[in-house]
């Protein structure tokens, strides 16, 4: 075993160790959430998930994205085949290993491959331009300065590195190939592209440029995999759980809570006792009432927030948003996942009762955006890997109603007028089929 | 016009019979002037296609829809186990209601405390009785006019109603002309969640204007509803734009009733 097989093992073991590790550090930030039971409807699961995740049926909203997207998407799940031969050729140091036991097919993947690359590449230059020369408006609202911006421009400069990588290592082994007397590989772009880019070179100056393709495309995707944990790239993981467990009950359907159900259930039971001995399930810490902090929202909430893509749907059709106020969902959604990250840290280092002095509410979202929400669904609707602000924006709302007794005066006078004449205005229930009368 | 006939369940029930649906009036259709046009149109619908059906009266109570979109869901439950005591008591099976955030609130969130009901909208029942062949329209004084439908939100969005609105107003045979936001994608009115009952938060417009704006690119001499709150905020809108003497605002029963002579 050479030296470089030696290098390329521990480059390939470090990183997917480092990976693994933050894989179950955001596990473990995704479990801080309250439980929710989402293991029912299976087949309607499954049938979701494959739509939107692997389908990607919800980008099609915007079409010019959604195949730029389709391009980079096709490109990355075929590269991986590419990926396991390089990865076999790293540890056992051959050359095209799948090359002779696949023949024509051989030839064929690899032609697709190189389509689907050239295909992505030209898509990386219009997110990049669309990012930083068009200053489309959801891609420069408040929250997306500073690394937001910076994580979504490095992707798309890594990914350009990696098609050079592709081509550079493809086109200067055909000409290699062909020099050696074997004729061309065939392959759809390198065929042509690498005689006419790299025809004529020193063989020793196209294998050293061969394995700087091959080097840096592998360790392009090394570097990725390092990196995708710390960004919004992680959807293309996340977006599959969190589809499969996403609400398929209607959207207008809020939840229900199951601890005001039986606190209202005595209150209006005139047979309840009072006093009585809490049931026996009832020793458990007491839920607060809505959310303020991770630890009271739930897990498909927080699994969401690491599912964003921060593509800004969602706020882009915010009717509260569109009208300058400062709510976002997609801000939501973020404020959400940093939030989770700081108190998770919190937790490994001093234990689960970790305490800050700091709160999700308060400190990250403001009274004001959650009152300016109309819970009209439009960012749930939008949101390409169904992911719903909406639900904790309620919550947050319910934290503040119930455990604080916050809210808007009018909405205080609305609830008063409600609990007094069973109406949000201040009408008496008993003239309430006066309009039959009227004429 | 003849007489409104609007039995109530207790005064059926008194008399011994039973009606085949309950049409639940909601808080705005019964003290809103403006929506109890609405609510009178629906009756008159109801009334002309002999549907027997009767409301609650002073036994409806709010639904809490908005309680529970401004975060109180104590208040909400409470509001919601009285209304199904009500109801079972009185064995309603089908209700009909005036107003989105009720029939979304009803037909979602009351099964979950115990409450049951085959609950549609308005428009829906309109559509079926035009299927029925019991409701019969000529375009009347909406023919080849241009009409624009809003979409309300607990209705489309939150319960994937966007066909039943639509089929009624082709009976109008006018010109139905789509905004540019509409359907799943539809811009809310603004009243949604709460937001009907206090100020909106500081921004650089109000979102009822921006949502007219839109409704008035089309040029319509209608824009046609199917909420009580969207109704309102659209009525508001158009006079921000000094536009009420050349655009009207209507529910869908409104237009229905007017078109059928009722
Ligand atoms: S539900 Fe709230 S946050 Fe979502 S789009 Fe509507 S107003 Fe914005
Ligand atoms: S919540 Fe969905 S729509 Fe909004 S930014 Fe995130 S991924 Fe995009």
């Amino acid at each position: 075993m050479g030296i470089s097989n030696i290098i390329f093992i521990i480059v390939l073991v470090g990183s997917t160790a480092f990976f693994a590790h933050n894989v179950r550090r955001i596990l473990h930030n995704i479990r801080l959430g309250r439980d929710e039971n989402r293991s029912d409807q299976k087949a309607e699961r499954w049938k979701t998930m494959i739509m939107v995740a692997l389908g990607q049926s919800k980008m099609t909203a915007r079409p010019i994205a959604a195949i730029l997207h389709l391009f980079i998407y096709v490109a990355f799940i075929f590269t991986q085949i590419e990926l396991i031969e390089i990865i076999v050729d790293g540890v056992a140091g051959t050359h095209r290993f799948f090359a002779p036991y696949l023949g024509g097919l051989y030839t064929f993947v690899i032609s697709l491959i190189e389509v689907l690359s050239f295909l992505a590449l030209i898509a990386t230059f219009a997110f990049l331009s669309r990012r930083n020369l068009l200053k489309i408006p959801r891609f420069t609202k408040s929250e997306m300065t500073g690394w937001p911006k910076l994580d979504g421009n490095i992707i798309l400069y890594l990914e350009f590195v990696l098609v050079i990588c592709i081509f550079t290592m493809n086109g200067s082994d055909e000409v290699l190939h062909i020099s050696e007397g074997h004729g061309s590989y065939g392959f759809a772009i390198s065929s042509w592209m690498g005689p006419a880019v790299f025809g004529g070179m020193e063989v020793e100056t196209l294998h050293l440029l061969e394995r700087i393709g091959w080097w840096g495309h592998i360790l392009v995707v090394m570097a990725f995999l390092c990196y995708l944990p710390y960004s919004k790239h992680l959807h293309i993981i996340w977006a599959f759980p969190n589809t499969y467990y996403s609400k398929l009950r209607p959207k207008g359907q809020f939840t229900n809570m199951e601890s005001v159900t039986n606190e209202v259930k005595l209150m209006l039971d005139p047979n309840a006792d009072p006093f009585a001995a809490p049931a026996p399930d009832a020793d458990a810490t007491p839920q607060r009432f809505g959310a303020k902090d991770i630890k009271d929202l739930t897990w498909v909430n927080i699994l969401n927030a690491y599912t964003c893509t921060e593509c800004g749907r969602c706020t882009s059709e915010c009717p509260a948003n569109i009208t300058g106020k400062k709510l976002s969902p997609r801000k939501i959604m973020m404020d959400v996942r940093d939030r989770a990250e700081e108190i998770g840290a919190g937790i490994r280092k001093n234990g689960i009762d970790f305490e800050d002095g700091k709160s999700l509410l308060g400190d990250y979202i403001t009274e004001e955006e959650v009152w300016a929400c109309t819970s009209c669904n439009a960012c749930v609707q939008a949101c390409p890997v169904n992911i719903d602000p909406l639900e904790i924006i309620m919550d947050l709302r319910r934290y503040l109603v119930m455990e604080e007794s916050k809210m808007p005066a009018e909405l205080a006078v609305m609830n008063t007028n409600i609990e007094n004449n069973q109406a949000p205005w201040q009408f008496s229930p008993a003239d309430r089929l006066n309009w039959r009368d009227e004429a | 016009m003849s007489e409104l006939k609007v039995p109530t369940m207790a005064e059926m029930m008194s008399a011994g019979e039973n009606p085949e649906i309950l049409f639940w009036v909601g808080c705005a259709g019964s003290f809103d002037d403006r929506a109890k046009k609405i609510t009178k149109a629906i009756v008159k619908i109801l009334n002309n296609c002999g549907v027997k059906f009767a409301v609650l009266g002073a036994e409806e109570s709010c639904s809490g829809d908005p309680a529970k979109r401004a975060g109180n869901e104590f208040l909400f439950q409470m509001q919601a186990m009285m209304n199904i005591q009500v109801l079972d008591g009185y064995e309603v099976k089908k209700i009909v209601t005036g107003c989105p955030h009720c029939f979304n609130t009803l037909k979602n969130e009351y099964s979950e405390l115990g409450g049951n009901y085959d609950v549609i909208h308005h428009t829906q029942l309109i559509q079926d009785l035009f299927e029925s062949g019991k409701l019969k329209v000529e375009g009347g004084q909406f023919k080849g006019k241009k009409i624009t439908f809003h979409d309300p939100c607990y209705l489309g969005r939150a319960n994937d109603v966007y066909e039943a609105p639509r089929s009624v107003l082709q009976k109008l045979d006018a010109e139905l002309v789509e905004m540019k936001r509409c359907r799943a994608k539809g811009l809310c009115c603004g009243a949604g969640g709460a937001q009907m009952f206090k100020e909106a938060e500081k921004g650089d417009k109000e979102i009822n204007i921006e949502r007219t704006e839109e409704a008035l690119a089309t040029s319509p001499t209608t824009i046609a509803t199917g909420c009580p709150f969207c109704n309102t905020m659209m009525t508001d809108g158009v006079k921000n734009f000094n536009k009420e003497n050349d655009v009207e605002v209507l529910d869908i029963a409104e237009m229905i009733a007017t078109a059928a002579d009722l």
